[in-house]
């Protein structure tokens, strides 16, 4: 075990270790009703992110976009609600269809690290819009849905091809073929321009997106992209996990992972030509990242991502449309991004297991506890260095144990009482641990010492080395890891230091007969 | 279809653009050359460092930086109008400022995320530039007042305005117009910038232990090549627009990779191709009459295709030949 070695290794060990000791901590008083609370906590706090996202966004814009419409937003705002343009549901539709195959397929990407093939498939579609244009000089969406979905299709291929054939990395040859591709297009769309056919104002759209463009048939072209995705998804969902997280191990066990792969990226390219219309070339890659990015943040479940990553897809579309239409002249895409990036934000402050706060949290506490615990075990060696003689300790031994001040020393028996380890007794200068928290400095100090054996007689570790790991791991120690390596050790009952490692004997004497024996008689040990 | 692709007339196309009216394409062809050769340059330590797309992300998000800057620029100047960002700019300095801000903004926010949470650096990337992106959108097309964003200044910018741009005037000479004078002060600035640094950069993008064992601050490289890269994208802005700077950061540097091997060989094949590019971009868009800054953009590409084809160390025919001639002398060995 390389336990001088890599940090990281060491960390996540400790971090099983952890795990495992609080699992192992919990389940025999709480049983399995836990899980399912904690699922429960889990989901309610999501809808409250989901709500207060939906609350917090419109009030964002509210005031700015107030000074530009002419007609009040509370009157768009009811118009908006009881559904009565045509246009407005068509555009409320094609949003949460869009959002819906955004956030699946995004799913996939975020976790597979293809994020920024999103946004050179979504550059590299332009000349493909642009010559489905000129296919008949009309916005005919089939005629551009061709010609989009080839030209990303062809984006992907040239990624592929230049990684493959040169020495330029991927992220140079996405880089290129994004914006080559996308200089193509802008060519042939401005050489349009010059023609006068008078309905080239469509095209406009497709840089930043305008939901309020979207028609019957955009409609039952997305309604019909959206279906595939899902069937895809469905069917095949095992496979698509499966070469997503562990491709090694689909090749080996017979998955065709590149027909996989590629099968990915015609979706992606379906999903990006039908957000062209909504959201823009521009920011599509941010309606396939976002979403998926922040369910991403919220869970560790594959399943659950998809499901919630395609539930902020839908509503951060309605929340753009919305917005859009309050402000009538503002385009949709860069609202929908916006209300996605102010979903992200919040998964990222407050997401429960990876969110920052709470991350930051449960650091700050888990600080707390290893400082309270290293007081613990600077009581238990101040009564063990009087040979357990008395069971009150004075904030002067403490101190000295520790190489503290004083006043450092009061902080720390202060939270011990707090925390209901230990009482306080006479005007505060001694205190003396309740049977808790002598259970729980027995506890540390077995850790220590029991590690420190286990690092000199299993790992072969000079018994001066042993110190500083044990310091870190006592924390960490679970109940049951505890009780392997008492056994491979033979319940051996002193430490390489030859200072005795206290058994579950000392424990229960502790805590058993704490309060009924004599102050001066102490604990004492058994011989 | 001959409505939309003129005949080729080579009188046209090329004789006649230097023969009479050279000196307003002139200006084009320079603006478009020193624009591609300063993105090159830089462009040649994103591609070294595997940062090609915090080039893509900072060449979006610089966006927000300057519609801020231009909002405060006016206030102070009580003008209305600030509708056409990109163009008539009087206060460049506001505006580099506001860029600069904006590029730092990214590139602290790409490594929060991606430090702070599980999220991988390309989705960081995304997230980023997107948001930045939208915000830039929406803060014009709220305080522009319009309808419409003027897609053509944000994505695109126009090279064909320069030569009518305002003449920069010394001695009672008119030099040049000022959007040419500003960018050459840009790339004799890079040059310059490279030419001090050459050795810190070298050793931070190829080597980080050496670097730190010499004493070469990584972060500190690390953001001043952010803020640079900034400030060049903020100068391209109005010649090419935010998308079509990727492709003048990155094309000239990998085309110039798949022909040598050393950095100093490398920065000068990307600005010999900045040159071509644009020379052969001018022509293109002249006879397709298209957008002049998407020909040179294109051309450029055309060129990482021919060499990418034809490059002798590794082009795809100098690896179909080598191919070729392995297995042929495997062939009867065995």
């Amino acid at each position: 075990m390389g336990l001088r070695g890599g940090g990281t290794m060491r960390s996540s060990m400790a971090d099983s270790l952890w795990n495992s000791g609080a699992r192992a901590r919990r389940r025999p008083a709480e049983g399995r009703d836990v899980p399912r609370l904690r699922f429960a906590a889990v989901s309610a706090l999501r809808l409250v992110v989901i709500a207060f996202a939906v609350v917090a966004a419109p009030a964002c814009f509210a005031d700015r976009i107030g000074d530009m419409t002419e007609t009040s937003v509370g009157e768009q705002a009811l118009r908006f609600f009881t559904f009565r343009d045509e246009s407005l549901r068509y555009a409320l539709l094609g949003t949460i269809l869009l959002g819906v195959n955004c956030g699946l397929l995004g799913g996939f990407i975020v976790v597979r690290k293809l994020s920024l093939m999103g946004d050179a498939l979504s550059h590299a579609v332009l000349p493909g819009v642009a010559i489905g244009f000129l296919w008949n000089m009309t916005k005919d969406p089939v005629a551009i849905f061709v010609g989009a979905t080839v030209a990303g299709l062809l984006g992907a291929l040239t990624v592929t091809a230049i990684t493959h054939t040169t020495k330029i990395k991927e992220d140079a040859a996405l880089g290129m073929v994004l914006s080559g591709y996308f200089a193509v297009g802008y060519c042939i769309t401005s050489m349009i321009g010059r023609l006068d056919t008078g309905n080239k104002a469509g095209i406009d759209h497709f840089l930043f997106g305008q939901a309020a463009a979207i028609n019957r048939d955009d409609i039952i072209l997305m309604g019909m992209v959206t279906a595939l995705t899902l069937g895809c998804v469905a069917v095949f969902y095992k496979e698509f996990q499966v070469t997503s997280f562990d491709s090694a191990f689909a090749r080996a066990i017979g998955f065709p992972t590149r027909l996989f792969h590629n099968g990915l990226m015609l979706l992606l390219a379906f999903s990006v030509v039908i957000a062209l219309q909504a959201v823009g070339v521009v920011l599509v890659s941010a309606m396939l990242i976002t979403p998926a990015a922040s369910a991403y943040l919220l869970t560790d479940r594959l399943h659950r991502l998809l499901v919630l990553a395609a539930m902020f897809g839908v509503v951060t579309g309605a929340i753009g449309a919305f917005l859009s239409f309050l402000g009538s002249g503002l385009p949709t895409g860069p609202l929908m991004v916006l209300a996605a990036s102010t979903v992200f934000a919040l998964a990222f402050l407050f997401g429960p297991r990876h969110g920052v706060l709470m991350r930051w949290w449960r650091q700050r506490s888990r600080g707390h506890r290893v400082r309270r615990e290293n007081t613990l075990k600077a009581v238990y060696q101040v009564l063990e260095g009087r040979g357990f003689k008395g069971e009150s300790v004075t904030l002067l031994e403490l101190a000295e144990r520790r190489r503290e001040t004083e006043d450092e020393a009061r902080q720390q028996a202060a939270a011990l009482v707090r925390h209901g380890l230990a009482t306080r007794h006479g005007a505060g200068e001694h205190f003396v641990l309740t049977p808790e928290g002598w259970l729980r400095a027995c506890e540390i100090v077995r850790n220590h010492r029991l590690w420190e054996l286990y690092l000199t007689n299993a790992a072969h570790i000079a018994a001066d080395h042993v110190h500083e790991d044990a310091e870190r791991i006592e924390h960490v120690l679970g109940e049951d890891v505890v009780r392997q390596i008492e056994r491979r050790l033979g319940y051996a009952e002193t430490d390489p230091h030859g200072q005795p490692i206290p058994s579950m004997d000392d424990m229960r004497r502790g805590s058993g007969g704490l309060f009924g024996r004599d102050e001066l008689q102490g604990y004492g040990r058994p011989t | 279809m001959n409505e939309l692709i003129p005949p080729f007339d080579w009188q046209y196309v090329v004789v006649s653009t230097w023969t009479e009216s050279g000196a307003y394409y002139g200006w084009m062809f320079l603006m478009g050359f020193l624009v591609a050769a300063s993105c090159g340059l830089v462009g040649n330590y994103l591609i070294l460092r595997r940062m090609a797309l915090v080039g893509d992300a900072i060449s979006h998000s610089v966006l927000p930086g300057l519609a801020v800057a231009f909002i405060v620029a006016n206030l102070e100047s009580g003008e209305s109008d600030v509708g056409s960002v990109g163009h008539g700019v009087r206060s460049p300095m506001v505006m580099f400022l506001g860029a600069l801000a904006a590029a730092v903004v990214t590139t602290i926010m790409i490594e929060v995320i991606h430090k702070k949470t599980r999220v991988k650096q390309d989705a960081a990337i995304g997230i980023t530039f997107s948001s930045l992106f939208a915000l830039g959108v929406v803060i014009i097309s709220v305080f522009a007042g319009k309808a419409h964003i003027d897609t053509d200044c944000v994505l695109h910018g126009e090279i064909t305005f320069v030569p009518d741009d305002l003449f920069v005037v010394i001695g009672g000479r008119e030099i040049a117009p000022g959007p040419v004078v500003r960018m050459a002060a840009v790339t004799a600035l890079t040059v310059l910038l490279i030419t001090l640094f050459y050795k810190e950069l070298l050793v931070s993008s190829f080597d980080s232990g050496l670097a730190a064992s010499l004493g070469v601050n990584a972060t500190v490289v690390h953001y001043g090549l952010m803020s640079w890269l900034s400030v060049v994208v903020v100068s391209a802005f109005e010649a090419v627009g935010a998308i079509l700077v990727i492709a003048m950061l990155i094309i000239p540097g990998a085309t110039a990779s798949l022909l040598s091997q050393r950095l100093p060989w490398m920065l000068a094949l990307s600005v010999v191709h900045a040159a071509l590019s644009s020379l052969l971009g001018l022509h293109l868009a002249i006879w397709l009459e298209c957008s002049v800054a998407a020909a040179m953009c294109v051309a450029g590409a055309a060129l990482f295709g021919l060499v990418w084809f034809l490059s002798p160390s590794e082009g795809l025919i100098r690896r179909w030949v080598g191919r070729r001639r392995t297995t042929r002398g495997v062939e009867p060995a065995a």
